[in-house]
């Protein structure tokens, strides 16, 4: 079977090679076809893969080193990319799948173009077939085979991280697809509107996964880990945030350059990096050159190889845009202020913010090469970062309204008046009546700021109110990512300056208080499940007369010789009461255990925030696949967005 | 505005932008910057200050381990050299914390010499060595 997969990885590798010397010749029939070809060899071997997880083949040394016949379905299946090489194949799937896609939904209207772009991914999709099929094979057996595996990191067998890696690379992956068309619009000097239309459509069909990624693994991290935070700045974690950022800002620039046809060089230049910062993410998380709190096992040799990759495609981009960059036109004039001043703002305080975020997880190995070892930690990214974004969002509410071209100043003043406004509320009656800092009362008014810049730019758009349900989803997309956005800032306001913690050391019986609940330890008895044993501990929380029962537990996976935490949580309306079991200790002959508790104000809306912003890029992806009869015919007061 | 006054005013703002935020880097980098430290590099050039944030890194020494009451507890780091740095620390130990087990520990020295730490990073996985231990000699027991 799995022999089967391995000959079917390789066809798909010549199929893939085939694509792009097709593909960069110019012939868009047989590129096409040869990508489907290709994509359908290498479904064949990832199915092939996923059978050997689901029967539990341990003759496949993969499936030997991370499956066991005890581990639930679900997670035999998602064992199968929950490792090293199984998710270098799934990177490969996606790419290869990409370039299927391309070959399905881009027509054939500029048939050299898109013959092009198909060819470089076709280049792309050789790149990381060479290196799952000579570097990372997962297709290789073992002799004898073993009768039981070894198991499944216990803290992957969870059901948000076994979504999490699926999600993550269709949002990386994605952006390679946007990357080839860049360069087929610069081999074919077509970067324009037409161009700048087709790219955001699939920029948007990468943003939607990666941001829903990002959060599945955010809240993995949340309950899972124990440790009662949704983010750590972790160089893993970055990883995944940089090309985010950039997804972010590239949105930005290709809406100026569909609408407008200016930002042409930007705009292909932003489409390269956001690809080449996921290879970074792909080597920082594989190579460990970086201590992070996540990493799993790691293989510098495999890190150099990725650096390689990296280098090959980003200078084969740049030489590209290098080479063609005098075929790049200038679009209409425009000043500062002006929607296009707005969003190039935007995109500065994007890329700053990106290259604060790559320093800070860098600095390690920045520091290593002056022969000291040291790394920076969250007060950092805090300092740097957090103010950086602070300023693009404070502006967003006031610039959003401002037309193409040159904006209208008039009443350009009371913006500022409101901003000032609502400042001073938060200030007059956080500070003084829940004395909460100055800088979380300053980020509360910047959240509401842009949730009620939201609503003031829809009510601008549909004129009255009953007219805002007409308007074009794209319009509704803006308005809740940007609530979103606002809503995410507000709860990471008010989580990270309210959170409460506390450790508890309990015997059976006793009990502690944590903002206000009463904790009870009720009982500590053992639990067992299918593949692994616990203690669970009997909670109560109660606070007059409102109780909950919680069950933490710590669990010992006997397969992997591996004790994990499952947190309870207690969702009490205005936030998590969240409680993990620390360990067993006698002390003067007396049983007692440690817990770790948390008051994890409003955390809900940082995730649901989030997901509001996933959504809205949803949401416009329908509106731009199959719109709606009045779509392009909104009734705004000015033409075009 | 012209195209060049509009460049002019687009590459300053961009330029002060950016100067703001090398300058932000630098200072969130310079108070925040933690040295990571084994025992035997300590022995040899001497340790942080008192008070000091720093990390130190090594293997938990066998028998070293002492569960206290609220929560506390203490070890002893060791590597190659016979030195070794005193930990405390208050608060639950992450899953893969025992003894013999690598760590990384974040925090600082208090005036009696022990480290009291603040975050202990122990390996999240079987085949995981932190960065910093990688080059950290093994105890010989």
């Amino acid at each position: 079977m799995i022999e089967i997969g391995h000959f079917a990885a390789f066809l798909a590798f010549g199929l893939a090679l085939s694509q792009t010397v097709a593909g960069l010749a110019g012939y868009r029939a047989a590129a096409g076809q040869f990508a489907i070809a290709s994509f359908g060899a290498m479904a064949l071997a990832f199915a092939c893969l996923v059978t050997a997880f689901v029967q539990s083949d341990f003759s496949a040394a993969l499936v030997f080193s991370h499956s066991h016949t005890l581990k639930p379905m679900i997670y035999k299946v998602a064992g199968a990319w929950g490792n090293h090489e199984g998710s270098m194949a799934m990177w490969c799937l996606v790419t290869i799948g990409f370039g299927a896609a391309g070959a399905v939904f881009l027509g054939s209207d500029r048939t050299v173009f898109e013959a092009r772009a198909i060819g470089t991914q076709g280049m792309l999709a050789v790149g990381s077939m060479a290196y799952l099929l000579f570097a990372s094979s997962p297709f290789l057996r073992l002799d004898p085979a073993p009768l039981q595996g070894e198991g499944l990191n216990p803290l992957l067998q969870d059901p948000a991280l076994a979504f999490h890696p699926p999600m993550l690379y269709l949002g990386y992956v994605g952006y390679s697809f946007v990357f080839s068309l860049a360069a087929a619009g610069l081999m074919e000097g077509r970067i324009d509107r037409t161009w700048a239309k087709m790219a955001r459509n699939w920029a948007m069909a990468a943003f939607v996964p990666l941001t829903l990624g990002i959060l599945l693994g955010s809240y993995w991290a949340y309950y899972e880990l124990g440790w009662g935070g949704w983010w750590f700045w972790d160089p893993v974690e970055n990883a995944s945030f940089m090309p985010w950022l950039l997804g972010a800002a590239l949105m930005h620039s290709l809406l100026v350059t569909e609408k407008r046809g200016s930002f042409g060089a930007w705009t292909v230049l932003l489409a390269v990096l956001t690809y080449c910062f996921s290879i970074l993410g792909a080597f920082l998380v594989r190579s460990g050159v970086l201590t992070s709190v996540h990493a799993f096992a790691v293989d510098p040799t495999r890190g150099l190889l990725l650096l390689i990759g990296l280098m090959v495609y980003g200078g084969f981009a740049l030489g590209l845009f290098a080479w063609r960059a005098n075929t790049l036109k200038a679009g209409p004039d425009w000043v500062l202020t002006s929607r296009e001043g707005a969003l190039a703002a935007n995109n500065v305080v994007f890329i700053v913010a990106t290259a604060t975020v790559l320093l800070g997880t860098l600095f390690p190995l920045i520091a290593e090469g002056f022969g000291r070892q040291m790394s920076v930690g969250e007060p950092y990214f805090n300092l740097t970062f957090t103010p950086i974004m602070a300023t693009a969002l404070l502006i967003l509410p006031v610039v959003q309204a401002w037309r193409w071209g040159k904006a209208d100043l008039v009443g350009f003043w009371r913006w500022g008046l409101g901003f000032l406004g609502l400042v001073a509320v938060f200030a007059v009656l956080g500070v003084s009546a829940f004395s909460i800092p100055i800088g979380a009362a300053f980020g509360l008014a910047l959240g509401v700021w842009l949730i009620a810049g939201a609503g003031i730019e829809l009510k601008r758009r549909a004129i009255v109110w009953r007219a805002a349900l007409r308007l074009p989803r794209r319009v509704w997309a803006m308005t809740l990512a940007h609530i979103g956005l606002g809503l995410f800032v507000i709860g990471a306001v008010v989580e990270t300056s309210g959170r409460y913690e506390t450790t508890l050391d309990l015997a059976v019986g006793e009990q502690a208080e944590i903002a206000g609940w009463t904790i009870t330890l009720d009982d500590m008895r053992s639990t067992e499940g299918p593949n692994w044993y616990a203690d669970a501990a009997d909670i109560t929380v109660r606070r007059g007369d409102r109780t909950a029962a919680l069950t933490p537990q710590k669990r010992f996976y006997p397969a992997a010789q591996m004790p994990t935490t499952e947190t309870d949580i207690f969702k009490t309306g205005t936030g998590d009461l969240y409680v993990a079991v620390g360990d067993r200790r006698v002390i003067d002959g007396e049983v007692r255990w440690t817990f770790r508790a948390y008051f994890n104000p409003l955390v809900d809306l940082v995730f649901f925030g989030v997901l509001v912003m996933g959504l809205a890029g949803a949401l416009a992806f329908t509106g731009r696949l199959w719109p709606s009869p009045h779509e392009n015919a909104a009734p705004a007061p000015q033409p075009a967005e | 505005m012209r195209a060049r006054s509009r460049r002019l005013w687009t590459v300053s703002i961009a330029a002060a932008l950016l100067l703001a935020a090398v300058a932000l880097v630098f200072v969130a980098a310079r108070d925040n910057a933690n040295l990571f430290y084994t025992p035997s590099r300590i022995a040899d050039d001497g340790g942080p200050d008192v008070g000091e944030r720093a990390k130190v890194g090594g293997f938990v020494e066998l028998g070293s381990l002492e569960y206290g009451a609220d929560a506390m507890i203490g070890f002893r780091v060791i590597d190659e050299s016979e030195h070794s740095i005193r930990v405390t620390y208050r608060g639950v130990a992450p899953d893969l914390f025992r003894e013999g087990s690598g760590v990384v520990a974040t925090g600082a020295f208090n005036a009696d010499g022990a480290f009291v730490a603040t975050q202990l990073l122990a390996k999240h996985d079987e085949n995981y060595v932190p960065r910093e231990l990688k080059d950290v000699g093994q105890p010989a027991s």
